[in-house]
């Protein structure tokens, strides 16, 4: 058994911690904060801290990983041992493997590929500290890294969780909701102009009705998260002294 | 060699896509058909439960070994099944022998969460003795073929296995070999359904021609009570919400015909 009972989940519209039903817990994200990476981005999400790297488009090796046509997204996603209660063995388990497979697909639809052929674009992502919905959180600092790094883009990926807990809808859940007996999860991720979906993930029981009702409220909720991504990106040239790129000037407008 | 099979397989997905623009796909099924599909029971004597499938020609066995072990420290009252997946270099030459990557990783881990979030084995009925000793179902498929959708084959692989698996006997935490005290109990039949997404045209149990002419793959998991189980969306492509919750309604119409046969 859980440590709360399902009532205690949802008491009259609000959560265990105090939020509403469609809230997210909240968002800091910093751009550019790796020097030696090409581009950069750290986020607090709630409890979870994720500093997320990228590199490239740069060549791919070995040679016969190359594509002729289009660049690769190459996403590693891990955990650090001390991020979770019990100390994660730091051999990539195949939780992060998954995930990492995931993620990267993600990214493809939102990157102008096609203009780098024969090279990757690798995406580093490590959590520091964790407390449900990381995938989400990690991806969605990997959209401003990208964007840092001056990869051309179509459009920010903006991810969220969103799911069921103590008989309600709601989103963002944390790992007392996740741990709830009825709990669904579902960390979906959106190009947020198109509202086109580029990753969904469920693990729970779900019906056909409450279906429409978790997508509807996981959209919302990327495009809030959208908002922050693009607040993150000013940020970062409004106190520097570079120039905003044309590339990252477009995609955030 | 090899090179000029990718070839082949490029103008088959040219061609996938041109008959898609009509609306037909290049073995004549309608968009939302399953291929043909055989299920053999019992195909191994040693395992506690098996299955052997054949989806078109893709072609998968499952089997299951029932493992006394111990708890998890949080779950002392409770079992637990652990799905393993192999893409034998037997089914294709782009398999290659070694520890599993992530294209079985992910297979593995999408056929768990189907079987495992439906609930359909009650991890109570694994114990053994609180916090000492409890049952593992380890549930292991091996692709032998591999003509696309290994999702949908494996999973049905799977839950075939488990109809016929029955539980070993045990004594002083040993196993009794060959005597059994009863069939592992299904409360539900979780079976995954796969989508391709195809130039904007959505088919059900893509071939490995379509799935190579493909940009997006969408997998769910439903059960006969018509509860969505698990999802899984892969490849570049997208989908809008709309697609997804079509795709969730023919899910639950198609698993029900697949459920028939097993």
């Amino acid at each position: 058994m859980t440590k709360y009972e399902i009532s205690d989940y949802v008491k009259k519209g609000k959560r265990m911690d105090g939020r509403a039903l469609d809230e997210i817990r909240p968002i800091k994200i910093e751009a550019g904060v790796l020097a030696r990476a090409d581009g950069s981005a750290y986020i607090e999400w709630g409890q979870n801290k994720i500093i997320v790297s990228v590199y490239g488009p740069r060549e791919a090796l070995p040679k016969h990983i190359q594509n002729p046509y289009k660049a690769l997204i190459n996403y590693t996603y891990r955990m650090a041992t001390f991020s979770v209660p019990d100390r994660k063995n730091p051999r990539p388990a195949r939780r992060e493997i998954e995930i990492s497979k995931v993620s990267g697909k993600a990214l493809e639809s939102a990157v102008f590929l096609e203009r780098f052929p024969n090279t990757t674009i690798d995406v580093f992502v490590e959590v520091l500290d964790s407390n449900a919905g990381t995938r989400a959180a990690a991806l969605t600092a990997a959209s401003v890294a990208l964007v840092d790094a001056g990869v051309p883009m179509k459009d920010i990926v903006a991810s969220c969780g969103v799911g069921k807990a103590g008989g309600e809808i709601m989103v963002d859940l944390d790992k007392d909701e996740e741990d709830a007996p009825d709990a669904v999860d579902i960390p979906i991720a959106i190009l947020p102009r198109s509202e086109e979906i580029t990753l969904m993930q469920m693990d729970g029981r779900l019906t056909r009705d409450e279906l429409k009702k978790v997508t509807k409220a996981g959209i919302e909720s990327c495009k809030k998260v959208w908002e922050i991504q693009k607040d993150a990106l000013k940020r970062r040239y409004m106190e520097s002294e570079t120039e905003m790129p044309e590339e990252t000037s477009k995609v955030i407008r | 060699m090899s090179n000029s099979s990718n070839i082949i397989w490029d103008l088959q997905a040219n061609k996938v896509t041109d008959f898609l623009k009509e609306g037909k796909r290049i073995d004549g099924r309608k968009l939302d058909e399953f291929r043909e599909i055989t299920v053999t029971k019992n195909i191994s004597e040693n395992a506690d439960g098996s299955a052997r499938v054949r989806l078109g020609a893709t072609d998968v066995v499952a089997g299951i070994k029932i493992v006394p072990d111990t708890p998890y420290p949080d779950t002392p009252d409770q079992g637990t099944i652990a799905v393993g997946a192999e893409l034998l270099p037997i089914a294709s030459p782009e398999f290659e022998v070694g520890p599993p990557r992530e294209d079985a990783i992910e297979l593995a881990r999408v056929v768990d969460r189907g079987i495992r979030e439906s609930g359909c084995i009650d991890f109570k009925n694994l114990c053994i003795r609180e916090g000492e000793k409890s049952w593992v179902v380890f549930i292991d498929f091996y692709v032998l073929n591999h003509d696309g959708n290994l999702f949908d084959a494996s999973s049905i692989a799977a839950l075939a296995s488990l109809l016929n698996a029955k539980m070993p006997k045990l004594e002083d935490d040993k196993i009794v070999r060959g005597e059994y005290t009863g069939n592992l109990e299904l409360s539900c039949k979780p079976l995954l359904c796969t989508f391709a997404k195809i130039s904007n045209k959505i088919i059900l149990d893509p071939m490995f021609a379509e799935e190579a002419a493909s940009q997006a793959r969408f997998s769910m998991a439903s059960t006969e009570d018509n509860c969505l189980i698990a999802f899984q969306k892969g490849g570049s492509g997208t989908f809008n919400a709309k697609e997804v919750e079509e795709m969730a309604e023919t899910a639950i119409k198609k698993s029900k015909e697949i459920r028939k046969k097993l």
